[in-house]
This record gives structure tokens, C-alpha cells and sequence, in this order.
């Protein structure tokens, strides 16, 4: 893996600090007019999410990190693993629950998603940033109310709740941002 | 911020343009009333600045058929230095000048410093004249307001450790000791101060834990500086240890440097030649340096202090922005 001066650091340079792969979220450099600059920069540990300071003196090298996105098929989930297929080789790779983390709950099957893979092995799951699901389970509420104001909680297919209009009943598919887990829209069916 | 069609305007503000030029008319007053003469110099130069920590910004051209090689200047400090070397007297100049170094909110590649000399003064009474401009300009009501400490006193206050007889290894403790995580190469784990020399900790020290406290501070003058970051200034004759070269910080941010300078030919050529080498074993680019200089100085230049202030970073401070593209009608990205 090729290794970056501080020179070439910026956000959203991935790189190795203690054996764990991190990716640069801020770089400030702190130049004294006559004497060694530094560089102070925000990672994030691309593992466990967790956002340090390290400093840096100017000029040092780190060996950069063998992280890559990629764009995958959800297939299913066998009870330990979530399968993913490559739509291009139809390679098929097994995240685990820790690297799925919370967005399980916005895994549906032939949906797209970003997978970041670390050495080839899956290290974080994005969702897509909206995706369609099922109301699996959700108060009926009043008949004839489409103001939508007030809402209610709805269960949906994969398990996750989110808050909907009083109006949406069960087996209706809605729209939801998984960024901030929000009701969007109702999907009428095709 | 690239690719907008809007980028060919001005950054600064019609107000802080104006500001600016306010604020030249009233430094070419003072030093008006003070009988120092304006001068100017040079921008493109045969003989570049080896400092290792600046990086200089060259300009090929071929005039009369002859390709050449031409540094643009650091600072005016050289070639003012030969003025003053052939007679003029106290100088002064505002003038470009320009660094290879990133974009921060205190940097950008080309900037404008006022640079002057008093010969006859020492760095003491350079400082004071400082803060009479300080209070031409309106920052600062008296004098005793501005706050003056040795190099040593400001580490012994904000960093508690004495920064002349502390070793690598006590100075890395601090730096721990206030949070600072510092990257430490495994190749480096094992050795003295983690690899740091001591010059570095003690910069790392002064940027990351003292500036941050000097932040409440209008304007602190810091003087006698460690010997081995003298640059220009001449060492102290009773104490070795000691470089007769002063900071002044405006909230925590350097807006000045100035020397006792250093008129001794053979010394100032000791240095470029230690810069020179530093370089090499560094893998910096090699710089030619002014030999005028050393043959200006060889040829008797009488003591004098200089100092060389930022005048963008000044003009942050009259018009209370926080990043230098506020106050240059085109900064690097727009230039």
C-alpha cells in the first residue's frame, strides 16, 4: 500500500494509525514563521466509528490504508452473516454484525449499498440514502385524517420503527431517509 | 469553492479594502514623522533564503537569452540589509512577499509585510517603537498594556518547564501531560523524546499548548529565544544560550518577528552553510544564498534591529475576521 506525506493529507484520505484503518476528517496545519510545522488532524476510526486529534509533524509519512467503496447487491441475511453480491463480478462476500452495525434495520434485498471493504473484508454498511419499505405493523388511526399532523410509530418490514402520518396503514410502503431514520413519503404501488 | 462563476470577484470587503488602505496612510505616517525612509526593493532575487522552515517560490525566465533561476523574496530582510550596509539609514518597506507553504487561516503564499531597520537600536527599544505604532494604529491604549516575557518565563508560565534545561524527554512528557496526541513513528518509540528534537518539541509546545492560552491576550512580546533558533539575531554576548530575537503575538497568533540582527559576516555565512547542509541531509531543495549579504555585512554594517510584521494578519486583527482570505481582495485560490 502506498504510503502519504502530510503534504498530501486531506479529508477523506484513508490511512493506518495503531494497526486500524482511519480516515482524515479535518487537516489544519500549524506553521510557526521560523520553526517546525505540524499537522493537526481529526481521524476517524473507520472500525469503531470513534473521531481522535493526532498531530503530526510536517513532512512525516503514513502508510495509507487499503479501504475502498463499493457499490453492492443486499442479498440476504442467514442468520449470523448479511450476503452481498458485487452486480459487476456477482462476486458474493459475508458481512458481519459488526460491521452492519445499525444498518440492518434498512436492509432490504436487491437493494443497492456501499460497502467499504478493508484488506477485501467488509468494514462498515451504508444503506442507501432513501430506501422503500413495508409497514408491517401500525395503529389504524382516525379514518378521514390526512392532515398527517401528530403521527404515529410504524413498524416496518425490517424491523425498524420510524414515526409516519396518522393516514398510513399497514402493508402501504412508504419512503424513509435512513440518514436521519425520517417518514419521507408514501409509495404509491406500482 | 472551484468551477462557480462567481470566483472572479473580490474576497475582501469594500469596507475592509478600505481599512487596509487606512491602515498603510497612517504606518507611512509614523514613519513619516519619524524620519525612516521608504524604500524599495527587489521581489525576484538571484539568491534565495535556505531557512529550513521556508520554502521559496521560484520563477524560471530567460532575459537576453540566458535561462535563469529566480527566487522570489521571503521577506525584503536581505536586500535591505545591503541598504542599510551602503548608508541609508533607518528603512522601511510594505511589500509582497511569498512562501511555499498551505493554505491555512493564517497563510496564504503571498502576503504583504512591513518590514523596517533602526540602526542603533537595539531588539528593546525596537519593541517599544512597536507598540507606538501599535498605538498610532488605535490597538492599543497604553503602553503597559502590552505584555512582555522572556522565551523562558512564557514556558515556565504556560507550560511549566524550562525550556533551556529540560531534556527531549521531559519536554515529550508535557506535550503528553496536556493531551496532545502526538503521531510517534515505531521506528521512533524507543529513542530520546520519541524522536523529537529539541527545537521541535519546543515548537510543538509553543504552537500547540502556550498559543492556544495566549488567545485572551491582545498583543505579547516574547524575547530571548534558545540560541539554536537565533535565525538572524545575533547571540546574546552574556548569556550564550540566548538569541537577542523577539515574537509579538496578537491573541495568540505570531504577527512579528524581529532581531538584534546579526552584522558579523563569518557567522552569517556559517549559517547559510549550516542551513545548506541541514537542507541536504533533509532532502530540501538547495538554495543559493545571497553572498551580497555576507560581502555587505564583511564590508561593516553597524548594530541595528529589524523586524518584520505581517500586515494581512494586522489588518485581521483592525477589521476581526478569522481567516486571511477575508481581508485579500484575491487570495491564492482566486488569484
Amino acid at each position: 500500500m502506498a504510503s502519504y506525506s502530510t503534504s498530501e493529507f486531506r479529508g477523506g484520505l484513508k490511512i493506518m494509525l495503531d494497526n486500524d484503518p482511519y480516515v482524515i476528517v479535518e487537516n489544519d496545519i500549524v506553521k510557526p514563521g521560523k520553526g517546525q510545522a505540524f499537522n493537526r488532524v481529526k481521524v476517524r476510526n473507520l472500525k469503531t466509528g470513534r473521531t481522535i486529534d493526532r498531530t503530526f509533524k510536517s513532512g512525516e509519512s503514513v502508510e495509507g490504508a487499503d479501504v475502498m467503496d463499493t457499490n453492492m447487491e443486499y442479498l440476504y441475511n442467514d442468520g449470523e452473516f448479511w450476503h452481498f453480491m458485487d452486480p459487476n463480478t456477482y462476486e458474493q462476500i459475508a458481512a458481519s454484525q459488526e460491521a452492519v452495525g445499525d444498518s440492518y434495520k434498512w436492509l432490504k434485498e436487491q437493494d443497492s449499498c456501499e460497502v467499504t471493504l478493508w484488506n477485501g473484508v467488509p468494514l462498515t454498511v451504508t444503506p442507501p440514502n432513501f430506501v422503500e419499505l413495508k409497514v408491517t405493523e401500525t395503529d389504524p388511526g382516525l379514518k378521514g385524517d390526512t392532515s398527517g399532523g401528530g403521527g404515529k410509530p410504524a413498524t416496518l418490514q425490517t424491523g425498524a420503527v420510524v414515526r409516519v402520518p396518522l393516514f398510513i396503514q399497514i402493508d402501504e410502503v412508504i419512503k424513509v431517509d435512513t440518514r436521519s431514520a425520517e417518514y419521507v413519503s408514501r409509495v404509491k404501488d406500482a | 469553492m472551484p468551477d462557480s462563476h462567481s470566483d472572479w470577484r473580490a474576497v475582501a470587503s469594500l469596507k475592509t479594502l478600505q481599512q487596509r488602505a487606512a491602515m498603510l496612510t497612517a504606518i507611512r505616517h509614523f514613519f513619516l514623522e519619524r524620519s525612516v525612509l521608504e524604500v524599495e526593493t527587489p521581489l525576484l532575487s538571484h539568491a534565495g533564503n535556505p531557512d529550513t522552515s521556508i520554502e521559496s517560490l521560484t520563477s524560471h525566465c530567460s532575459i537576453h537569452g540566458k535561462e535563469q533561476l529566480l527566487y522570489l523574496q521571503t521577506s525584503p530582510e536581505f536586500a535591505m540589509k545591503r541598504l542599510l550596509a551602503s548608508g541609508s539609514g533607518a528603512i522601511y518597506q510594505i511589500c509582497k512577499a511569498f512562501r511555499e507553504e498551505p493554505l491555512t487561516d493564517l497563510h496564504n503564499p503571498e502576503f504583504t509585510l512591513l518590514e523596517w531597520y533602526r540602526p542603533g537600536f537595539d531588539h528593546f527599544q525596537l519593541m517599544e517603537e512597536i507598540t507606538s505604532l501599535l498605538q498610532h494604529l488605535g490597538l492599543v491604549e497604553k503602553k503597559s498594556d502590552v505584555m512582555s516575557l522572556g522565551y523562558q518565563q512564557l514556558f515556565d508560565c504556560y507550560a511549566g518547564i524550562n525550556p533551556f534545561q529540560a531534556t527531549v524527554d521531559e519536554l515529550f512528557s508535557v506535550v503528553t501531560e496536556n493531551g496532545i496526541n502526538v503521531h510517534v513513528a515505531s521506528a521512533n518509540q524507543a529513542k530520546p523524546g520519541k524522536g523529537f528534537t529539541h527545537d521541535e518539541l519546543l515548537d510543538l509546545i509553543l504552537t500547540h499548548i502556550i498559543q492556544p492560552q495566549l488567545t485572551q491576550q491582545d498583543f505579547v512580546f516574547v524575547h530571548s529565544y534558545p540560541a539554536s533558533q537565533a535565525s538572524l539575531a545575533r547571540v546574546s554576548e552574556k548569556n550564550p544560550q540566548i538569541a537577542e530575537r523577539f515574537e509579538l503575538f496578537a491573541k495568540g497568533v505570531e504577527l512579528a518577528n524581529g532581531f538584534n540582527e546579526l552584522t558579523d559576516s563569518i557567522e552569517q555565512a556559517r549559517r547559510f552553510q549550516s542551513d545548506s547542509g541541514i537542507r541536504e541531509q533533509k532532502k530540501l531543495r538547495k538554495i543559493k544564498y545571497d553572498q551580497h549579504l555576507i560581502d555587505a555585512l564583511a564590508s561593516g554594517l553597524k548594530p541595528c534591529a529589524g523586524v518584520a510584521l505581517g500586515l494581512d494578519r494586522l489588518l485581521m486583527l483592525i477589521a476581526g475576521g478569522n481567516s486571511i482570505r477575508e481581508v485579500l481582495a484575491f487570495p491564492f485560490d482566486r488569484a
